[in-house]
């Protein structure tokens, strides 16, 4: 029992990361290798202040959304400057930047990180598993209803457009480099907010648990079950999150697990598993309305 | 016909990387004016109307708008100025319908515009029919005529007070083409002043008011645009292939 709710923690946990990142590789379409570095601003600022200044665990929480926030943003004015593919390489920088600043600065605790960091609680209440979970639900059902909210709202389709067609979104009046900033701003502070739970959860935060490979594992996760929708992020990150408690050679081999599903993936079914017009959404809208005519995306 | 400058450009110079396209192209477009900018293929057209719109940034010159610098503005900041845009290829948002096309292109109109939301759509799906019938397709699945209704359709959501457009003609059937024009007309007596670039010089030099012909970057001719496509020298020198 006390397994299966760290796994749901786990699960939890990385399917916030992955419906955050969505908002910026998603719905604005740019490249973000950068997921878990906010993460660990997150989770190292919320060890830091609870061990050391002795905040208590509800004030961490606002403390690792802002502060990731404001990363975001300086990475969202950075992409601003940057082509595609070298933003890619400069998300992909960020990771061991974070990595080397956590180590090497004594505020984090250099390369042993930080333990013992203290238990969350409510009043005489210390926080158990079950607790983890229903925050890190909460979360998550957070995100999500900021995510969907962002899909029906204007500000949603200026996000859709901007992927779509940068110039022509500016040509409609869509102040594409605000928005962009907006996207990158939403999805770190996410990531944070939810380290200030993971750091506690795990109870001691080293530097190498944020390093690129996580962030790869979050892309994975996002492309696997689908760019561009909350479902695809969610089914993305509750599969190939599962995936390596449910098999245990897979967790031994599980960046080459992941590797090869992202090669595969982008190879013959770019949508994801439940992205906008994959197979399986087109199959679960065909058998939920038979009669609705199939919205083709083709040019015709 | 000649009412207050404008928009004013002058010296203009731009182009890609190392590659010069326009070289000292300078313009003048009164309030309500409709002029044409006819040229061959890749003598500069494009390149003029996007550093016009703010999408490429010029190497040389200066224009205002309105008394207003131009080319400091980013191009959402000319949006607000009243400047709507046709690009060249259409580029619609393939992915959004076709009615959150207009819709989200609407919602960048000024804050205090007259019509609602609802009007202004429903004024566009009044010029083009064919796009209330696919108000719920994805973009990128219409024809190439729909597609390009829709390019039109969205620049008039934002209701703009200067419609540029850019080779609206390409590629279309006479039929869509003709409609395309009645309506530039429509909106230019309607008070909208119009720079329209097109490859089909006959074509806009009879809708138009005044043209100007580009050739390898540079204005090589300037003038009433009926009397440019009256006269016989200059047709067979400059509009005879175009």
């Amino acid at each position: 029992m006390s397994y299966l709710l760290v796994v749901g923690v786990t699960i939890a946990i990385y399917a916030v990361l992955t419906v955050a990142l969505n908002m910026v590789v998603g719905y604005v379409g740019q490249p973000n290798l950068a997921q878990s570095a906010f993460l660990g601003l997150g989770a190292y600022f919320a060890a830091v202040l609870s061990t050391r200044y002795h905040l208590g665990f509800w004030w961490t929480i606002p403390v690792a959304f802002g502060v990731a926030g404001i990363a975001g943003f300086a990475l969202g004015a950075i992409s601003l400057r940057l082509r595609e593919d070298f933003l890619a390489i400069t998300t992909i920088g960020l990771n061991f930047v974070m990595v080397a600043v956590f180590q090497y600065l004594p505020f984090f605790g250099g390369a042993v990180g930080i333990y013992s960091i203290p238990v969350p609680s409510i009043g005489e209440h210390h926080f158990g598993n079950l607790d983890y979970l229903i925050l890190a639900a909460a979360m998550l059902a957070l995100v999500v209803g900021v995510s969907k909210y962002l899909e029906r709202s204007w500000l949603g389709a200026s996000l859709f457009a901007i992927r779509d067609d940068e110039s022509a979104a500016a040509s409609v009046g869509i102040p594409v480099a605000s928005y962009k900033v907006v996207a990158f701003t939403l999805s770190a502070a996410f990531a944070g907010m939810v380290g200030s739970l993971y750091a506690p959860f795990l109870s001691a935060v080293t530097p190498t648990s944020f390093g690129f490979t996580e962030s790869v594992v979050i892309l994975s996760m996002l492309i696997f079950g689908g760019l561009g929708t909350v479902r695809g992020a969610l089914l993305g990150a509750l599969v190939l999150g599962a995936l390596p408690e449910a098999f245990r050679f897979i967790s031994n081999f599980r960046l080459l697990t992941y590797g090869v599903i992202l090669l595969l993936m982008l190879r013959f079914q770019p949508q994801g598993l439940a992205g906008e017009a994959s197979a399986v959404s087109r199959l679960v809208g065909r058998l939920a309305s038979p009669l609705r005519k199939s919205r083709d995306h083709g040019p015709a | 016909m000649k009412g207050e400058s404008l928009l004013s450009v002058s010296g203009l110079g731009a182009g890609y990387g190392k590659i010069q396209v326009l070289r000292d192209v300078s313009l003048e477009v009164a309030e309500g004016e409709f002029t044409a900018i006819v040229g061959a293929n890749g003598a500069g057209k494009t390149t003029l109307l996007t550093c016009l719109m703010g999408l490429l940034r010029p190497t040389a010159g200066s224009a205002t708008f309105r008394g207003r610098s131009l080319f400091d503005l980013s191009a959402h900041r000319r949006v607000e100025l009243g400047i709507g845009y046709i690009p060249e290829g259409r580029r619609v948002f393939a992915e959004l319908s076709v009615e959150e096309n207009l819709r989200v292109t609407a919602t960048r109109r000024p804050r205090g515009a007259a019509a609602g939301e609802r009007e202004v759509l429903e004024r566009i799906y009044g010029h083009f029919p064919r796009l209330a019938e696919r108000r719920n397709q994805a973009a990128g699945s219409l024809s190439g005529g729909e597609q390009q209704m829709l390019a039109f359709g969205r620049a008039l959501a934002l209701e703009p007070s200067v419609l540029i457009a850019d080779e609206i003609s390409l590629g279309l059937a006479p039929i869509v083409v003709d409609r395309l024009f009645e309506l530039l007309g429509e909106l230019h007596r309607a008070g909208t002043t119009i720079i329209l670039a097109e490859q089909n010089a006959r074509l806009a030099l009879e809708a138009a008011q005044t043209a100007y012909v580009l050739e390898a970057g540079r204005v090589i001719l300037r003038g009433p645009a009926r009397e440019l496509g009256a006269d016989p020298k200059v047709v067979d020198a400059y509009l005879q292939h175009l």
